[in-house]
């Protein structure tokens, strides 16, 4: 009798973990996401002072940070069934190489169509308390004294910026009042194939400029500076469908 | 035998399923409830509820040697306890704002640390929206504790006790500012302040009395100040312009919210243990609950978003005449906890 308690615990725990990891459906594969980012199309270089990046108002400026999260990934089948991968959220930054290729993980083996995602973070985690990982707070990407994740930084400098040493700072979050999270939907040129077996890679392109231009266009001589708040919507809505490219890598 | 496996396999199930419902119900209807945290019986059921972060013994023992202990100051200088005392219901005696490292004065008065399971947001300008992040802004400002969280958690980590009180608390080897955050928690979670005359008159407990003026003092209350001040918390936890000056120096809610209708917005504050809590206001412009009082008797400035309650038929303030102010204090001062306020649960360990 203990010997088959002993067993069928095993049984049911061995059991527990593979549902567990797997999400229930056992069968599942990898994405990678690999990251581009890029200023009008051109590779963004930090502090590259020969690049003469320029804005939309033709102000030139240098980025020396550029940061984001991207969290809450849902694929939609090619019968339109919509399947969000559960605990996703990335922190991509350009000075870390290390962030810009990341791990897709469990997706349910099958053919999407297409992709979309928060740019930002979402309430729950926003309002949750202490979190951990890309969320901890220890990233630097969390305002302490309004509490909430920064969902996009950009810094740098502009001639054109009226600010102290001519520097642009523009952190972009909020959710309560004035909100930025933003969702970024793409179809994908053909269907992604999801097999058990081979990773499929992912290219997403984020284009910096874009900040700048669409609904809102930004003089540097006028706006330099966001910290959340009713400007850094500006910027939320002017990169909110166009900030990336997405294509599906042999 | 497949017939019982499936018997064997369903019975553990059931008994894992019996245990964990037992373990939540022991003894009380609240899930936040334990040893450490009970809902006291005339309070609501707390917003923070220690769910993703077990109360234990020892995770309370951890949050109070981090909440005493200076290494979390970039100088180590100072702890949280220097600014939060327990005998001013861990707010600050004497000092109209906080005071950090390398002698910086800030511009805010210490807040009082009770209750906090009941507060939705913290803060002067209910900037921060978690009680478990809520330590953050003291540990980081440069004019507080002045430190970052990677130096806190590189600290924690190089110390020799916190990486086995850590272990024991979490169950893990590592040490993060989530953990760092949670363990703290779990001591000024804890931090109820339930058991003044006030609560035993109003549980009926060991035969408790207000004496007459406190029971005037009461009336008053009712009338004139329980509109924000609400009973149990002895806050509505809104923000309110009360007249302090024309045009506030200080942004408030406006810093927060973006919106002008907000500016010299600040939360209304909880008035228990307000006798062993002063300075007061925001910026502890005011030293004894009868400047307080006659702030809002005679000082109420006209501001534009004053508080439509401080200007009630074109009259600004609460008129209340001397002998009111005195029935309504000795009212405030039955909301002391003296049991709280000596609790050597919450003293700094030896």
């Amino acid at each position: 009798m203990k010997r088959i308690i002993l067993v069928s615990v095993a049984v049911w725990l061995l059991a527990g973990d593979i549902y567990a990891s797997a999400g229930i459906k056992a069968d599942t594969g990898k994405v990678y996401l690999n990251f581009k980012n890029e200023v009008n199309g051109t590779p963004l270089k930090l502090n590259d002072t020969t690049a003469h990046y320029s804005n939309a108002n033709h102000d030139h400026f240098t980025v020396s940070t550029f940061k984001y999260y991207i969290s809450n990934i849902t694929l939609t089948t090619t019968d339109n069934k919509e399947v969000t991968i559960p605990n996703t959220y990335y922190l991509v930054n350009a000075a870390d190489s290390s962030s810009l290729k990341q791990e897709l993980k469990g997706v349910p083996t099958g053919k999407y169509k297409a992709i979309s995602f928060l740019i930002g973070v979402d309430s729950t985690r926003n309002f949750g308390g202490a979190q951990s990982g890309c969320l901890d707070p220890a990233n630097g990407m969390f305002w302490t004294w309004n509490s909430g994740y920064i969902f996009l930084m950009l810094e740098g400098n502009s001639p054109q910026s009226a600010a102290k040493f001519h520097k642009l700072t523009f952190h972009v979050g909020g959710i309560k009042r004035q909100n930025t999270l933003r969702t970024f939907s793409q179809s994908f040129k053909k269907p992604m194939l999801i097999t058990v077996h081979k990773p499929t890679s992912i290219g997403i392109k984020a284009d910096a400029a874009v900040l700048f231009k669409g609904k809102n266009l930004i003089d540097f001589s006028k706006l330099s500076y966001t910290m959340g708040g009713p400007n850094a919507v500006l910027l939320a809505d002017n990169y909110s469908d166009s900030l990336f490219t997405i294509e599906l890598l042999k | 035998m497949k017939k019982q496996f499936f018997v064997v396999g369903a019975g553990l199930l059931f008994l894992a399923a019996v245990s964990s419902f037992s373990s939540n119900a022991s003894g009380s209807a609240d899930p936040a409830d334990s040893l450490l945290f009970r809902t006291p019986k005339n309070f609501p059921a707390p917003v923070y509820n220690f769910q993703g972060n077990h109360l234990t013994e020892a995770g309370f023992k951890l949050g109070r040697k981090l909440f005493y202990d200076p290494i979390l100051s970039s100088d180590k200088s100072i702890s949280c306890a220097n600014c939060h005392q327990q005998f001013a219901s861990f707010a600050q005696l004497d000092h109209p704002v906080s005071h950090g490292v390398d002698d910086c004065l800030g511009t805010r008065n210490t807040p009082t640390l009770i209750n906090l399971a009941w507060e939705k947001e913290f803060m002067w300008d209910g900037g921060v929206n978690h009680i478990e992040i809520s330590s953050m802004n003291a540990l980081t400002n440069p004019c507080e504790m002045a430190n970052n969280l990677p130096e806190i958690v590189k600290r924690l980590k190089q110390s020799e006790s916190y990486p086995a009180l850590f272990k024991q608390v979490f169950q893990t080897d590592e040490i993060n500012s989530q953990l760092f955050f949670k363990a703290i928690t779990q001591f000024i979670g804890t931090l109820v302040s339930a058991n003044s005359k006030y609560d035993q008159v109003i549980r009926h407990e060991n035969g408790a009395k207000f004496t007459d003026p406190e029971l005037s003092g009461y009336a008053l209350f009712k009338t004139n100040c329980a509109a924000c001040h609400s009973e149990p918390l002895f806050t509505d936890q809104s923000y309110r312009n009360k007249g302090l000056d024309l045009k506030s120096d200080d942004a408030g809610r406006d810093s927060i919210t973006h919106l002008a209708s907000d500016h010299g917005k600040f939360r209304v504050p909880t008035l228990r243990n307000v006798e062993v809590s002063s300075p007061y206001m925001h910026d502890g412009r005011f030293n004894t609950l009868e400047e307080v009082l006659e702030h809002y008797n005679s000082g109420v400035h006209n501001a534009p978003n004053l508080d439509p309650l401080l200007k009630q038929n074109g009259h600004l303030g609460i008129s209340l005449n001397k002998q009111q102010q005195s029935q309504l204090i000795a009212f405030l001062k039955t909301l002391t906890d003296r049991q709280f306020l000596n609790n050597d649960l919450f003293k700094e360990p030896k």
